[in-house]
């Protein structure tokens, strides 16, 4: 079956961003960018899905700028098998990225879409879901286990008592969370052949999708800092601040 | 302007969740409705009416809703939707689950994890693991929104009586199934309504030394929590994870132990109001958010603490 992946590019998960000085965004300007962390646990399972024989095909796609091709790129070196970029500008909105992600399954009909369940910029978590209410599937959210069983899918999913499983009839949405599994790095022999391989570019307007949204964003700022404390020298004096200065215990 | 509120329950019991959730829509102005969608939920329904400041309770009681089931509660909440100027729901995996099929299914942007009401259309959430704080403004017909429960006092779950009324409609998509879980057991509080919590990280070896943390939060009270590292390492399952991804967490008192403080997991604490961590390297970043850090081995220190609480 043939299996799509949704991948964002973000700010790397190790860079601490800054607040822009006029208040209308975080500066990105010379900052590492790399692939979302779900978004690469989502291409992993795929390419395990496609190791076990379950998967035919991997088609991995971005909406995003024209440097979101270095990620596709990244997904490719790790196993896609061909990648597509809806570009479009830098901020997009959760719904418009998962309209313009039904219009590609309408046009590859995958059997399985697989995102990350939230992109560590924005920190939505809506696109996955979105995608599944706009194009009817089930969706299995913020998995842990994933697996294919004829026309069904079994998730395992993380929730905030434990964990549930659900089945889900095929075409289903599965997003990733983060004990799916571990994912590899690619070598440098699959670099050099994920140069070779399909990567088309498309436009929202050539899908039909408006990207419209009905948020915006008025500032951004910092948050309220918080000071450092104070170092204790013993445990005893750490209990005599908690009772008696911080009053918590 | 009548705000739905979609409450989160459990073993037939309205959640805490719930509460700040009503309270961040107390703050928009207006009626408060809530929804109680499940199977057998009359006595939730019931409390949910007892709830400070809801008018009314809509209860929907039936099979295909048990268990929350996204593809079969989001087209009711859906229908319902149209009333309303805001649908509201905590920002837990459950809320997470449902509410943007809601939002897609009636083409709007959904806003995540507000933690201030600026206006009945804008609101504040924090982006980037919370080191940048947004404001944002909604045009949608129906606002709907996730609430960060940490964001906003609990309403008081008693002294109302709202009008409990029955929606009759049953969606069942027949896309999914409930095949089973696995919960967690705990006689500790729950993580997230805690007033104290005790987390452990990587510094803690193994689950096995878990059980410091267990006897010195058994102690005070307090529910134990842990960082990213320590539940990837396996030595404790997800639920109890905190930070960015996991779960938010904002206690009177956070005791951080063996834990570094990657970006990552202070995004789910830092706003707890007094801030204790325990590590025995003194340049760990969680040092730099504690209010009172203590350079100690926690073998020697855990145990301590908890003879002299």
């Amino acid at each position: 079956m043939k299996v799509l992946v949704a991948v964002k590019r973000v700010v790397d998960y190790n860079v601490k961003v800054r607040v822009k000085a006029d208040n209308s965004g975080v500066d990105l300007a010379n900052v590492k960018m790399s692939m979302n962390p779900f978004c690469e646990i989502a291409v992993e399972e795929a390419v395990r899905l496609k190791e076990k024989g379950v998967a035919s095909e991997i088609v991995v796609v971005s909406i995003g700028p024209t440097a979101a091709q270095e990620q596709l790129r990244t997904a490719l070196a790790l196993g896609a098998d061909r990648a597509i970029l809806v570009e479009a500008a830098d901020e997009l909105n959760s719904l418009a990225v998962a309209k313009a992600l039904k219009a590609v399954v309408d046009k590859e009909q995958p059997q399985l879409v697989i995102l990350g369940k939230q992109a560590i910029d924005s920190d939505n978590n809506q696109t996955g879901q979105m995608l599944a209410a706009l194009t009817g599937y089930a969706q299995g959210t913020f998995a842990s286990k994933v697996e294919v069983a004829g026309d069904k899918v079994n998730v395992t999913r993380e929730i905030d008592g434990g964990l549930q499983t659900v089945a889900l009839n095929l075409p289903a949405i599965v997003t990733t969370d983060l004990r799916l599994n571990e994912p590899r790095y690619a070598s440098l022999p699959n670099i050099m052949k994920a140069k070779k391989k399909p990567l088309e570019t498309v436009t929202p307007d050539a899908l039909g999708v408006s990207l419209a949204s009905t948020t915006k964003t008025l500032k951004v700022e910092a948050p309220a800092a918080r000071s450092a404390g104070i170092k204790v020298k013993s445990v005893a004096e750490l209990v005599e601040k908690l009772k008696n200065e911080a009053k918590v215990i | 302007m009548t705000i739905l509120v979609v409450a989160e329950h459990e073993n037939g019991a309205v959640a805490p969740a719930t509460l700040n959730t009503v309270a961040a829509a107390a703050k928009l102005g207006g009626d408060i409705h809530v929804l109680v969608a499940g199977q057998n939920v009359g006595g939730v329904a019931e409390s949910a009416a007892k709830i400070a400041g809801v008018a009314k309770v809509l209860v929907a009681d039936n099979a295909a809703y048990a268990h929350a089931l996204p593809e079969n509660v989001a087209p009711l909440v859906v229908e319902l939707a149209k009333g309303y100027s805001h649908v509201l729901a905590p920002a837990t995996t459950n809320g997470k689950n449902i509410l943007p099929r809601v939002a897609a299914l009636l083409d709007v942007d959904q806003i995540s994890e507000i933690i201030s009401v600026e206006s009945a259309d804008t609101f504040k959430r924090p982006i980037y693991a919370g080191n940048a704080i947004a404001t944002v403004q909604s045009s949608a017909a129906v606002k709907v929104i996730t609430v960060r429960t940490t964001g906003f006092d609990a309403v008081a779950a008693e002294g109302g009586s709202a009008a409990v009324e029955t929606v009759a409609a049953a969606h069942d998509a027949g896309k999914s199934a409930f095949v089973g879980e696995e919960l967690a057991k705990s006689d500790r509080p729950e993580l997230t309504a805690a007033k104290i919590v005790v987390s452990g990280g990587r510094g803690m070896g193994n689950g096995d030394n878990f059980k410091h943390l267990y006897a010195l939060a058994d102690k005070l009270g307090a529910a134990v929590g842990a960082s990213r590292a320590a539940v990837d390492a396996g030595f404790v399952p997800n639920d109890m994870q905190v930070g960015q991804t996991g779960k938010i967490v904002a206690p009177q008192l956070y005791i951080a132990v063996g834990i570094s403080g990657a970006i990552q997991h202070l995004a789910g604490m830092k706003d707890s109001k007094v801030i204790v961590a325990i590590n025995k390297d003194e340049e760990a970043p969680i040092f730099q958010v504690a209010d009172y850090g203590l350079v100690a081995d926690l073998f020697e220190a855990v145990p301590e603490l908890e003879k002299l609480v």
